[in-house]
């Protein structure tokens, strides 16, 4: 095989006046502004802001359950900072994560200049404040405090003003969502560079397909559940309520028919993203491309018939909880062709073990712990025993911050310095690191054990004999809570005095790192020019011609633009 | 070996020519997407006249109606997706009470036919006449498009009135019970849609009284209202079935 | 990809086998079985944590090996090999979860047929009408506002019926619970009696109509491994058999309100005669007068216990006693019409 190359235009003489005029300036950061590199930004410290409220909600639950009794916080505010901690992480942290990435990268990624529709973008990043606002509000006037699932009746009898506000903070970020994820699909699918195929869009593109679709077939179904609560709440009706003829459990059908999407509107993103920090770091193609591309979509249509696996001691009948319970296992499939395929991508590779490439291995190991737990949940049988467990909260950690968030701390270092043009201190990435992984494994495993005992979910008080386990959680959350500081020091550190990056430090093939960095407003002076498939790693055997190789190529590919 | 990416190469190996391959700027021009970005994403704030990036699409290419990739259409159609699945998700639920209530509709829900059924033939054939404004607007004839649209929006309009006498006059309240609640919820949901079309519409007149804003090739707005229009059409002839006639 | 010799291959496959199965044996992660179901659930369990420990190790040895032996040697500028895929590997690691989640769900449909969750009396095949009748209750409650008795009777709640073995026989005792905010009531409907706690006799198959008044509950024992939501306005049936004498929890798993976490009871599984024993004397304690066996019922008791630490927030727990105050009468009438 022989690779033929195509090199962009050396830049002309506008390229200096681009670097002095067309800077971002802070404020920027704090305007309606259309530019998708901004908006991403936006979304990203939005989520990084809330993450940090919804973990110092965590560190106060955890101190809670340090003791049996209910000593630090009252067992109404426990249920108030559970509720606020689960939808905060949701709605607030990693769905806007995901939405951040996809905005800062979609465009760049696929050689478009910006989104379909910029503006409504910016529109849609704008709703989320005081989607976040509303959320935070609730505070003052008795937050919710029936989890973040909200079932009634428990939901349309307490703290009313808590939960009205819940409800439209929710309805705002969801519309917020749904606008966004209109956009993703146009912008992919009509923007592309003309030479690039489906099949030479990264992996990341591909994920983020599946999760717009998903975004748009499911999450106004959570709306009009909402609506129809907000309707019990407020009007007296009694949609959902049986003192009046209604029924609870069709609330839960319509709340997972979205939530259960949800749940991998939350990792795919992040399973697009690990795709790409992998090949690029182990310095070989990725593990069947298509295979990878095409499970996001199957994943995405089994995750919208599976939602009752949430209900199987609620009242569905016997048949349709053995027709979820099949369906739910299935999903083991497309997603260990994602997890056998990254681990082949890595195998005989010649691996960088930088931070980005730790927490994207990091991202691996930890979300196949919460899989596996998840396959087992899956099972009718089993599930009649831990469901509303701690065996749940430990799975759907594993999954969320062994998944989600490891994969969001991957992407930050791998793609810090496209967006800053600074590289990060990778001694205190690697410390950090560190820090997560222990401290997420010390707080979440115990949880499956504490489950299978008999510590059920949702409590401000347990069982004494469970306190030993529970302290091994506490003391866990409290590490994974200091690990946050060498994070945060080496951003704030890396982004005045890093080293500079150049265009393409890790000299990955896909599109975002032939421009500057941080990519000029318009991303690419030329149009960028696809001349590999995405993962095209190891071509360096093949010369391009007699001279050069493609190696060579690359690097001055990246570094003069 | 197995490399399963055919590699893009236009030109001929490429060697660091110093020269731009002409290839690239070709296929910009070539690529009725790359030339229309500026055109067509809602005003971005960048000073476009600073920009490197000055890809001014040829004045020509705008004329060639067919192929100018509008992707507002695009997006309408997802949103429209969006928004069937939420009454979707209210008519499925209604149909779950309807299969599992013993006694339903409870009783003291008795709702009257005749006016529903008017109202049903008026939105329905409204769509229709809708349709003959943008016929006639693809023939230039913006007169045409006027006067259809504005039948349109009466008749819009007499069904949101046909509406709010049926709520005047109907025997039960919101709460009254379950299917009550479900009549107010749903109708008044879907009213809430004839209500946006109603103003989509009006708002197209309005914009047709300035020449030129519309024309046979340049026609988005109307084009979305039409297609708004026809889905709470539809959306009304399910509610219609599911609500009046089967409940 | 270049997979490592077949020697090795063989060796790791042998000892990932191995640990496997002991680990699936000797977990110790559950506590007790104490019912016939319990220990098929566990059996189903320990499958899948050895299916589970494989998978893990298989994967995360992967991983570890990578780290260590595919570094990039300092210096070295170059890519690793350009492999695109395998499509036979991609076959075999596509086709194995297949099988594997093929297993599961045909073991975890068996055990659950042998639980009884596929019963039609129980999982909505057909229309239950014993249910129907066990929760009527005047319409006249529907006006305390939390009291959830709808004119919709025809909804059950499902749950776990007979055995197959067991389908069409009436189980040896039937005992009705209610949950409210926040204890579990037990009428027993033969005998009369209301308890706070749950007795049941060893070895013969109980069967428990689940029910609310104000909010969900959930009722979960985790000896038994069972669990079942109660959801006001319907009847929820949950059969099971114990098999081991002793005194184990009965927990609310289901969030319903700010004392969710004390809303807990006991089981307690007798010797038949010593179930008979207790019987005769709750009998004796417990008078025609349902009122007063309501005002003598234990649940009250326990309740007052765990709301005695939390006295400082009674602001909270005088909403609280009154719900109870309400549930309980409604529950003089709950348990006289099911007699
Ligand atoms: C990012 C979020 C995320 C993800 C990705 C998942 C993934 C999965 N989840 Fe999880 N889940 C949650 C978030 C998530 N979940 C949350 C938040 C809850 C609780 C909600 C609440 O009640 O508050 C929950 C609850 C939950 C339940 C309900 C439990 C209960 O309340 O009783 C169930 C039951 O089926 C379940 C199953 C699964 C399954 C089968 C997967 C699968 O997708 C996992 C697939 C992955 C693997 C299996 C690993 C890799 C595969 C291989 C290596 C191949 C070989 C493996 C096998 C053959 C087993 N989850
Ligand atoms: C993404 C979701 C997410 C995350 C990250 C976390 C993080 C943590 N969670 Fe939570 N949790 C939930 C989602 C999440 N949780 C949900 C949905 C529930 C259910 C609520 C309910 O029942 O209704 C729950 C419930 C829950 C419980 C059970 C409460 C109960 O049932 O009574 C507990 C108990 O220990 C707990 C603990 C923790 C701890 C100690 C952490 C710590 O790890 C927190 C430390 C935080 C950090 C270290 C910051 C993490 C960083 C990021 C999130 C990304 C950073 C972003 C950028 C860089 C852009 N969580
Ligand atoms: Cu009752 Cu929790
Ligand atoms: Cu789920």
């Amino acid at each position: 095989m022989t690779t033929q190359l195509e090199k962009p235009n050396p830049p002309k003489d506008t390229g200096q006046i681009h670097q002095q005029e067309h800077v971002r300036r802070w404020q920027d950061y704090f305007t309606f502004n259309t530019d998708h590199k901004v908006i991403g930004i936006q979304y990203l410290v939005t989520a990084f802001v809330f993450s940090v409220v919804g973990g110092l909600m965590a560190e106060a639950i955890r101190t809670e359950l340090a003791t049996p009794d209910p000593d630090f916080v009252s067992p109404l505010l426990y249920n108030r900072l559970m509720t606020m901690h689960g939808t905060m992480m949701i709605f607030l942290a990693i769905v806007p994560a995901g939405a951040a990435f996809a905005n800062y990268l979609i465009p760049l990624m696929i050689g478009a200049k910006d989104m379909a529709f910029p503006k409504l973008n910016a529109v849609a990043f704008w709703m989320a404040p005081p989607g976040a606002l509303l959320l935070l509000v609730s505070f003052l006037v008795g937050a919710p405090e029936a989890g973040w699932t909200s079932y009634p009746p428990l939901s349309v009898v307490s703290s009313f003003w808590g939960q009205v506000l819940w409800i439209l903070s929710i309805l705002l970020i969801g519309t917020s969502s749904i606008l966004g994820a209109i956009n993703f699909i146009t912008t992919m699918l009509k923007m592309r560079i003309p030479s690039m195929g489906l099949h030479k869009m990264p992996l990341f593109c591909w994920a983020m397909l599946a999760v717009s679709a998903l975004i748009v077939s499911s999450t106004s179904v959570l709306a009009g559940a909402l609506v129809l609560l907000s309707f019990d709440l407020i009007a007296g009706t009694s949609f959902f309520n049986p003192a009046g003829g209604g029924d609870p459990v069709v609330y839960q059908h319509l709340f997972w028919f979205y939530s259960h999407p949800a749940v991998y509107i939350m990792v795919l993103p992040f399973f697009g993203l690990v795709s790409e920090v992998l090949p690029v770091h182990a310095r070989k193609p990725v593990f069947g491309y298509r295979a990878i591309a095409y499970s996001s979509l199957l994943i995405a249509f089994l995750g919208l018939i599976v939602w009752a696996h949430h209900m199987f001691t609620s009242g569905t009948p016997g048949w349709l909880r053995m027709f979820f319970m099949a369906a739910t296992m299935l999903i083991a499939v497309p997603t260990g062709i994602k997890v056998f395929g990254w681990t082949a991508t890595i195998w005989g590779g010649k691996i960088r073990l930088n931070s980005a490439m730790l927490f994207g291995i990091g991202f691996i190991a930890l979300f196949l712990v919460g899989g596996l737990s998840g396959v087992m949940l899956a099972s009718a049988t089993f599930d009649l025993h831990v469901h509303d467990t701690y065996f749940v909260v430990g799975h759907f950690h594993y999954v969320l911050f062994g998944g989600a968030v490891t994969g969001i701390f991957s992407a930050v270092y791998h793609w810090f310095p496209k967006m800053t043009g600074r590289m990060v201190n990778e001694t205190l990435g690697r410390i950090h690191f560190v820090l997560t992984f222990l401290g997420m494994n010390l707080t979440f495993l115990p949880m499956h054990k504490l489950g299978l005992v008999g510590m059920n979910r949702r409590i401000a008080m347990y069982d004494p004999q469970l306190q030993d386990l529970n302290q091994l959680c506490t003391a866990g959350a409290y590490l994974t809570a200091i690990s946050i500081i060498p994070f945060v020091i080496n951003m704030l550190w890396s982004i005045n005095r890093g080293e500079k990056a150049g265009n393409n430090p890790w000299k990955a093939l896909t599109l975002e790192w032939q421009t500057t960095s941080p990519p000029a407003i318009e991303n690419f002076d030329e149009e960028p020019v696809l001349w590999a498939g995405p993962y095209d790693y190891g071509i360096d055997t093949h010369k391009a011609d007699d001279s050069q190789t493609v190696e060579e190529l690359l690097v001055e590919v990246g570094a003069e633009v | 070996m197995g490399c399963l990416y055919t590699k893009f190469s236009p030109s001929p190996p490429l060697p660091l020519s110093p020269s731009p391959p002409p290839t690239s700027k070709q296929k910009i021009t070539q690529s009725p997407i790359a030339s229309h970005l500026k055109e067509f994403m809602q005003g971005s704030t960048i000073d476009e006249s600073k920009t490197v990036l000055n890809y001014h699409p040829p004045a020509e290419v705008i004329s060639h109606h067919e192929e100018h990739p509008d992707h507002r259409m695009f997006g309408i159609y997802m949103f429209l997706i969006a928004d069937t699945m939420m009454f979707a998700s209210l008519f499925v639920a209604f149909i779950l009470y309807k299969a599992s209530v013993i006694n339903w509709p409870p009783e003291g829900s008795e709702i009257e036919l005749l006016l529903p059924t008017i109202n049903t033939v008026i939105l329905v054939s409204s769509s229709f006449v809708m349709h003959k404004g943008q016929s006639a607007l693809k023939k230039n004839d913006l007169s045409g498009l006027q006067v259809w649209f504005g039948i349109t929006a009466l008749m819009g309009a007499l069904f949101l009135g046909g509406q709010a006498y049926e709520y005047s006059h109907a025997e039960f309240g919101l709460t009254a019970n379950l299917f009550a609640s479900y009549f107010y919820v749903l109708t008044g949901f879907h009213g809430l849609h004839v209500a946006c079309g109603l103003g989509l519409i009006l708002s197209v007149l309005w914009r047709s009284r300035q020449p030129g804003h519309y024309s046979a090739e340049k026609h988005f707005g109307v084009e979305a209202a039409e297609i708004y229009w026809h889905f709470v059409d539809v959306i009304w002839i399910v509610l219609f079935t599911l609500v009046y006639l089967l409940y | 990809m270049n997979i490592p010799t077949p020697i090795a291959t063989l060796i790791a496959g042998i000892a990932i086998t191995l640990i496997s199965l002991w680990v699936g044996q000797n977990h110790g992660l559950m506590p007790v079985a104490a019912s016939e179901e319990a220990l098929e659930v566990d059996g189903l369990f320990n499958l899948m944590i050895t299916i589970a420990t494989a998978l893990f190790i298989l994967i995360e040895g992967a991983l570890i090996i990578s780290i260590f032996k595919f570094r990039k040697p300092k210096g070295d500028e170059t890519d690793g090999p350009p492999t695109h895929g395998n499509v036979p590997l991609e076959i075999v690691w596509t086709a194995i979860p297949v099988v594997i989640v093929l297993v599961l769900s045909i073991y975890s449909f068996e055990v659950y047929n042998r639980m009884g969750g596929l019963d039609p009396m129980a999982s909505g095949g057909g229309a239950s009408t014993e249910m129907a009748d066990s929760q009527q209750v005047s319409p006249s409650d529907s006006d305390r506002s939390l009291i959830a008795m709808a004119p919709n009777q025809g909804q059950i709640a499902l749950g776990l019926g007979a055995s197959p073995e067991n389908q069409g026989k009436d189980p040896a005792l039937s005992v009705d619970v209610m949950g409210l905010q926040y204890a579990w009531i037990f009428t027993y409907p033969d005998t009369g009696i209301v308890s706070g706690e749950l007795h049941i006799p060893m070895g013969q198959e109980v069967k428990l109509n689940i029910t609310a008044t104000d909010v969900l509950h959930a009722f979960w024992m985790p000896e038994f491994r069972i669990k079942q939501d109660a959801i006001p306005g319907r009847t929820a049936q949950m059969r099971f058999t114990a098999t081991r004498v002793g005194q184990y929890p009965i927990i609310c798993a289901e969030l319903c309100g700010s004392y969710h976490g004390s809303m807990k009871s006991q089981i307690f599984v007798h010797t038949p005669e010593d179930y008979q024993q207790w019987i005769q004397e709750q009998q004796i304690a417990s008078t025609d007068n349902l009122e007063q066996a309501v005002a003598a019922n234990p649940a009250e008791l326990s309740d007052q216990e765990f709301l005695a630490p939390y006295g400082s927030e009674m602001g909270v727990d005088a909403q609280t006693i009154e719900h109870l105050h309400a549930s309980h009468e409604n529950i003089t009438e709950f348990s006289a019409t099911s007699n």
